[in-house]
């Protein structure tokens, strides 16, 4: 295989700071929220790409169980932002500051 | 050039271009979808690295299950439109973008420095052979059954609290 | 039995957490009283067999020492839970237990149908707890445990009335001025320990009195030390100036006075010289300093005691005048004969004490003996007693305290001189007086009470047979000490048994001077004609012809008053001591230093602390987002330090 391992890691990190950059600016909570799914998503490219080159199934397996933990968090984290959405009308995170002093 | 090659290059090109996409659609149907088609896209660079459980594993978890719930939630809340980008606190945002590009440059430089293609010796039997179903199921079956059936529980618990959360109060 | 002397200091602290956990939920008195007395009955035996034992011994291994267990050790500080046996420790410990014990019981009686009897025996218990800890210690510190314990127990004991007004204030007043002028005191014994530990390096009275004799130290370290330990003696002893607590602390029950103000705790400070008597014949100014504060605080306090009029004031005057005998002896360097005073002492105040409790039981807490009179014939057991302790105070032969006092007053004419013997006999004469009068105002002449409305009664047995017994102890206990010019050579019982532990104090201050036995007959007999004559004079003026003591009172009635009055002391302690600490207090540590000074910093910070939290706190704006910028500036600046590294 002639691709160097680099350029999966580079694509990976490139795809976590765009999730990054979706989590800082983006204030529609369930936008936040799908950019971190894309966070997850290129950390589960870098397991993929370690355990495919170091011929060792383990990583993959550990990026199934991310799956399903990310499957967890979305569905209840959806669940509160519907929760949320009922009690304040909205969903923009600006204005949902119950974390204030 | 390899059909790998090219296929690492179609593929990572489309993950990268619908990531900014997303990230930059008004829309959040449209951010929605374009976060799918970068999943199917990263469920096709699995396969590039011979993973082929996980590449399906991808499509129909993420692409499949929580992408529709996705979807769902969002044209359940029919949120309103974000305003553009430079209209609301706009120096709060570029400063955020230059640390998260500050960020990149940075484990970019430590992964040339590293150099880890150096350092592998990969063998393209093995890599095939770790990607499979079976190679897989050995593992998770034998090795990691505690942390699957954890698993099993933690999905559960969270299907319940989530029921718990969003249901509506009765009085 | 000598290796179970610790049975009789642990009997009475399981005495007092019996009767203090469990006792107000014994609802029997009997049992209480049965549990409390108990405990110090099997005490005294155990001292009684230890004292058999040690007596069955050669007279060169008669100290023993029982270790228990290692109780401080910090450094060169090596401090065990140890008790030593020896013949003065075993002297005061059948004392201690023994007159304890009688009173124990004498309270069960006394104490009947007070509402928290129980609280009453597990004090006492306590108190002998401590008391022989003080006794039995084999170092300074466990002595000193023994010495505040007896302290707090005085303040409890006093104070157990605590809503029972007294004098001008609160009887938990009284118990707080005892406390405070002990814990004066206290911090002179303090300062004497902290002395000996840093001139000898060890606190054990063992490697104490060794270094003493071989360390080279000069005269005047020993001057300071055992000044600082007698400042401590003052308070606990009640001597001048320390003494003002003692007459109040008469506000406690009758059968308190006996124990803790008249018989035991008291003695502390006459046991502690004692048993420090080498340092304090290593320090002659020290012992002539005794000796003075002693014969002034005699004479002192027996002319108070002349005109009071609360019968347990003038025993409580009494006992700081009879203690004054007790010091002059330790500072004559009679020591023995200072133990032996302290031991007869204890029988004939404490009995003197129950016999006051008996008719003050019987006269429905009346204490005033101008109202009393005639009791004779109400309560003989207790007339009959309360004379026995009248005659062995006065010092008439053949009663106790005639052996004593007289062996005192002889040694401190032959050790220091004239002066001494001669206030010592006049304090004699004043008390064979005041005691008298009292004793004859409260059970001869007409009664002066309403004998319609009061009804006075002799007390029932549980307190008749202890005051019997302490009557038969004051009335034949000297004959141990009978002075060498009538038994001979070593006829003395009592201090040929005491003699080894002083043998070494003694030997360091070798008093010259040899003195005929027609001197000592004389003095003798002047001494006792001079109580006679006391008595005589008692009986004349308050029998024969009461208007005397008003004619004289009034002819000289500036002394009489300064007399009334304890001399003002009290009130010149209120206004040179009490009120300018407390103005000071207040106007100055009050609200200068603390108000100003330490709430202003306190507030200064709080203040300023909120302060810069109105500012610091908008950062917190409840933004997610906010935050996880922060945390992403965070990770940047970690990999820079990652790169940095690599």
């Amino acid at each position: 295989m002639q691709i160097p391992i680099e350029y999966y890691l580079i694509l990976s990190a490139a795809l976590f700071i765009t999730g990054v950059i979706g989590v800082l600016i983006r204030r529609n909570a369930i936008m936040v929220f799908m950019c971190i799914e894309l966070m997850l998503n290129s950390a589960n490219l870098t397991l993929v790409t370690f355990s495919s080159y170091l011929g060792n199934s383990i990583g993959q397996l550990f990026v199934f169980f991310v799956m399903a933990v990310a499957a967890a968090e979305a569905s209840v984290g959806l669940a509160i932002i519907i929760a949320l959405f009922r009690n304040k009308l909205t969903v923009n995170i600006d204005e949902i500051n119950i974390f204030k002093w | 050039m390899s059909l790998v090659a090219v296929l690492f290059i179609v593929f990572g090109l489309i993950s990268l271009t619908s990531a900014i996409l997303m990230v930059t659609r008004v829309n959040l149907v449209v951010s929605a979808l374009f976060l799918i088609v970068n999943f199917a896209s990263l469920a096709g660079l699995y396969l590039t690295l011979n993973a082929q459980f996980i590449a399906v594993a991808q499509v129909i978890v993420y692409a499949g299950a929580i992408m529709v719930f996705f979807l769902f939630v969002i044209m359940l809340i029919n949120p309103e439109h974000e305003k553009r980008f430079l209209e609301y606190k706009p120096q709060i945002k570029i400063f955020a973008i230059v640390i998260a590009v500050l960020i990149f440059l940075q484990i970019a430089y430590i992964i040339f420095l590293s150099k880890p293609s150096g350092k592998l010796n990969k063998e393209v039997s093995q890599s095939i052979s770790a990607g499979t179903i079976e190679e897989i199921g050995r593992q998770m079956f034998i090795n990691y059954v505690l942390p699957f059936e954890a698993v099993g529980y933690l999905l559960l618990a969270a299907a319940i609290g989530a029921l718990v959360l969003a249901k509506k109060k009765f009085k | 039995m000598i290796d179970l002397i610790y049975l009789a200091v642990l009997l009475p602290l399981i005495g007092f957490l019996v009767n203090g956990i469990f006792g107000s939920r014994i609802k029997n008195e009997k049992v209480i009283g049965l549990i409390g007395s108990g405990a110090i009955g099997l005490a005294f035996l155990v001292v009684a067999g230890a004292f058999l034992q040690t007596l069955s011994l050669p007279v060169d291994q008669r100290t023993n020492y029982v270790e228990l267990f290692t109780w401080i050790k910090a450094g060169g500080l090596h401090i065990n839970a140890a008790y030593q046996v020896d013949q003065l420790s075993l002297v005061m410990g059948l004392i201690v237990t023994g007159v304890g014990f009688i009173i124990h019981v004498y309270s069960i009686g006394y104490m009947h149908g007070d509402k928290s009897v129980w609280r009453f025996f597990a004090y006492l218990n306590l108190f002998i707890f401590a008391m022989m800890n003080l006794i039995l210690a084999d170092n300074f510190v466990l002595m000193f445990l023994g010495w505040e314990g007896v302290g707090l127990c005085s303040y409890l004991l006093i104070g157990f009335w605590y809503d029972k007004p007294f004098e001008k204030s609160t009887t938990s007043a009284a118990g707080m001025k005892a406390f405070v002028v002990n814990r004066i005191g206290d911090v002179g014994f303090l300062l004497g320990m902290f002395l000996i530990y840093l001139t000898f390096n060890s606190l054990n009275f063992t490697d104490v009195f060794a270094r003493a004799s071989s360390f080279d130290v000069p005269g005047s370290v020993f001057t300071l030390i055992t000044l600082f330990l007698f400042i401590g003696a003052t308070g606990k002893s009640a001597q001048i100036p320390l003494f003002v607590w003692l007459p109040d602390a008469m506000a406690g029950p009758t059968p308190v006075s006996a124990l803790i103000h008249a018989a035991t705790m008291v003695t502390a400070g006459v046991y502690m010289i004692a048993r420090t008597s080498l340092l304090y014949a290593m320090a002659p100014t020290t012992m002539m300093i005794v000796a003075v504060i002693g014969v002034f605080t005699a004479f002192f306090a027996a002319t108070i005691g002349l005109v009071q009029n609360d019968i347990k004031k003038v025993l409580a005057y009494s006992t700081i005048s009879q203690l004054g005998y007790m010091f002059l002896a330790m500072g004559v360097g009679a020591f023995s004969a200072g133990i032996f005073h302290l031991m007869t002492h204890a029988f004939f105040k404490a009995l003197l004490f129950l016999g006051a409790g008996s008719v003050i039981h019987s006269m429905h807490a009346q204490q005033d003996i101008r109202y009393f009179g005639g009791l004779k014939k109400y309560m003989p057991v207790t007339y009959g007693t309360f004379l026995v302790a009248a005659f062995a105070i006065s010092g008439i032969p053949p009663f106790s305290g005639f052996f004593s006092k007289d062996e005192i007053l002889w040694y401190s004419y032959t050790n220091v001189g004239f002066f001494f013997w001669l206030l010592g006999a006049i304090t004699a004469v004043l008390t064979a007086f005041y005691i008298f009068r009292i004793h004859f105002l409260t059970f001869n002449g007409t009664p002066r009470f309403d004998e319609k409305r009061t009804h006075p009664h002799e007390s029932p047995k549980v307190m008749t047979i202890p005051l019997i017994i302490l009557a038969v102890l004051s009335a034949v206990g000297g004959f141990i000490g009978i002075p060498e010019i009538f038994s001979g050579e070593n006829g003395n019982v009592f201090s040929t048994w005491l003699a080894p532990v002083f043998k070494a104090a003694e030997l360091k201050l070798s008093y010259f001077g040899s003195y005929s036995h027609f001197e000592e007959l004389l003095f003798m007999s002047i001494s006792v004609v001079g109580a006679i004559a006391g008595i005589l004079t008692a009986r004349y003026i308050y029998l024969s012809k009461p208007e005397i003591a008003e004619s004289t009172a009034r002819k000289y009635g500036r002394v009489y008053k300064i007399l009334l009055n304890k001399y003002y002391i009290d009130e010149v302690y209120e206004s040179t001591v009490v009120k300018p600490i407390i103005n000071g207090s207040k106007s100055f540590l009050w609200k200068m230093f603390d108000v100003k000074l330490i709430d202003g910093f306190v507030n200064g910070l709080a203040g300023s602390v909120s302060n810069a939290s109105k500012y610091l706190r908008k950062l917190q704006t409840g933004v997610v987002q906010l935050y996880a910028l922060v945390m992403i500036v965070g990770i940047l600046l970690a990999l820079f330090w990652v790169i940095l590294s690599l």
